[in-house]
């Protein structure tokens, strides 16, 4: 089988790779994404959100 | 008095029989059927598989709970289903083989007046050759599998420690898996984990996937509004593997696994290899192998379950094309079509299609992912069947209540690295699971409803539904609080 199948090798320079190509986010982005204060106000709002998902599910069911 | 009998004690089938002994009358009998005698809360064994939770912290004994709240605990697993009875007795029962020490072997006939088929699926290993914890790659499956993944990872730790150079191949390791976001998490785990250890620049990483996009997750992707865009889930998800540096390959159905290698084909219809010195490939689900027979003892089985082993419900199976599908082909009661006391919940019911578009590469062969009924869907499926199984034995002649995954939304919440401080997780919503596009032309979700943003805050959730839901799932007081 190996034979003739083509050998995986990754990428060597950046723009041969897909991640290349990706968005990737900013250090504000990144810095955010563990900002204690920024994160508590979002564990709010996220749980909020789940909260309003999980009763209109159950709604008229 | 009634005989209600469960079949399975996974999230769909614990949720199922929990609330069944609430609702019914104490005359009413709740029997419970697993093959093992632990519950196992299966999303943190994610955090098993890379070591940082021992197994015992996700499982408990069954059998405490249920004699604590008076239900019927049988560790044994289900054979054949007998929904008219015998020729010698015309009351349904399912034909069971247990498998507690001590018992192991021996078959008994349970009779029952309504019976929930909630058995999740086979893990289907044996679908590609040399795949499997027994075989050529790890999984995190089950508790068991996760700690075998655990110290496979620790003793490669170790080896980089020394400066040895590793690859690491996670993913999917069949064309037609589903329960991408298993795979997700572990990989984005798994590399917060080698950063931890110090050993990250000896490590590559590749996830290798049957999605057509990254973040397909079997449910067509998810599209969010974000800096003035709708943007979708593919975006985000190559986002953060590019910002872990970790590599991808898509549209791939793994054929062969061997020690160390792994060989897949692409939906363009090459053969390819990757070899690895660790590989976490999830297997394909199909049904357990349940069998059915009629009064006379014929086998009914095709009647009852599609070709995958999973029950046919009150869904649309007819064939047509996928410009056709629709939401409303999705089941809402989750009774049989062939027998009204019968039910299916969670990953047992067949679904109608798959929910992201088919592809198939030139050799005919299906590369795409199916569509997840894990979590909260399963959760909710069981307790909506169990309201209506109680509706029914107090006098309604049909199922009354419905939950169907086209009118339903999810909440779900990826680990993407276990730490108090420093961890992160993508927390998503989406509304409905399966998409409606007579209700939402566009995207087919309600997109006021269907978020999703990675951070610190995810994580904490993360924890925090670990023990609320295993609070829940030990029946403790104020159970009934926290909700699926």
């Amino acid at each position: 089988m190996s034979e003739q199948t083509q050998e995986y090798k990754p990428a060597q320079r950046a723009n041969m790779k897909d991640s290349f190509y990706a968005t990737k986010p900013t250090g504000i982005t990144l810095f955010l994404r563990t900002f204690l204060p920024w994160q508590i106000w979002r564990f709010v709002r996220i749980n909020w959100k789940m909260l309003v998902i999980i009763r209109r599910s159950h709604k008229g069911h | 008095m009634a005989r209600v009998v469960v079949l399975g004690a996974g999230i769909s089938g614990h949720t199922a029989a929990a609330f069944l002994r609430k609702w019914l009358e104490k005359t009413d009998e709740v029997v419970v059927v697993s093959p093992l005698p632990d519950y196992n809360w299966i999303p943190s064994n994610i955090w098993v598989g890379v070591g940082l939770m021992k197994a015992e912290q996700v499982v408990f004994p069954l059998a405490p709970v249920y004699a604590r709240h008076g239900i019927v605990f049988k560790q044994a697993r289900a054979v054949a289903l007998y929904p008219e009875g015998s020729e010698a007795n015309a009351v349904p029962f399912v034909e069971i083989e247990w498998t507690q020490e001590g018992k192991k072997g021996e078959r008994e006939q349970v009779p029952y007046d309504y019976l929930v088929n909630a058995t999740g699926p086979k893990l289907n290993f044996g679908a590609t050759e040399g795949l499997g914890p027994d075989k050529n790659s790890l999984s995190v499956c089950t508790p068991g599998h996760a700690r075998e993944t655990a110290a496979v990872l620790r003793e490669l730790i170790e080896q980089m420690k020394r400066g040895e150079r590793k690859r690491f191949v996670v993913g999917t390791g069949h064309g037609m898996c589903t329960c991408e976001g298993a795979a997700f998490e572990y990989v984005v785990n798994l590399e917060f984990e080698l950063r931890a250890h110090g050993v990250r620049d000896k490590a590559e990483i590749v996830y290798l996937s049957n999605e057509y996009e990254l973040g397909d997750f079997g449910m067509d992707g998810v599209r969010f509004r974000r800096s003035g865009y709708v943007t979708p889930s593919n975006i985000f998800t190559e986002s953060l593997y590019a910002e872990r540096g970790i590599d991808w390959i898509t549209r791939a159905h793994v054929k062969k696994v061997e020690p160390g290698r792994a060989y897949y084909e692409t939906l363009g219809g090459e053969d390819k290899e990757i070899s690895f010195d660790m590989a976490m490939l999830l297997p394909p689900f199909s049904g357990v192998g349940l069998k059915a027979y009629d009064r006379k003892n014929e086998d009914i089985t095709p009647r009852l379950f599609a070709a995958n082993g999973f029950m046919k419900v009150d869904a649309d199976y007819a064939s047509k094309p996928y410009e056709q599908w629709r939401a409303g082909d999705w089941p809402r009661y989750y009774q049989s079509s062939a027998y009204k006391n019968l039910f299916a919940a969670g990953i047992a019911f067949a679904p109608p299609h798959a929910v992201s578009r088919p592809h198939l590469s030139p050799r005919g062969t299906p590369i795409f992912a199916a569509p997840p009924r894990t979590g909260m869907p399963s959760a909710m499926i069981g307790k909506t069947v169990a309201r209506s199984i109680t509706d029914m034995i107090r006098g309604s002649d049909r199922p009354t209540h419905t939950a169907s995954m086209a009118e339903m939304g999810a909440a779900c919440v990826a680990s993407a690295g276990a730490n108090a401080f420093k961890g992160t997780a993508a927390s998503i919503t989406v509304f409905p699971i399966v998409p409606d596009y007579e209700r939402y032309p566009d995207y087919g979700r309600d997109l006021d409803y269907t978020m999703g943003e990675i951070g610190l805050a995810g994580h904490w959730i993360k924890i925090l539904l670990h023990h609320m839901f295993l609070y829940k799932a030990h029946l403790r007081p104020g159970w009934t609080l926290i909700p699926e």
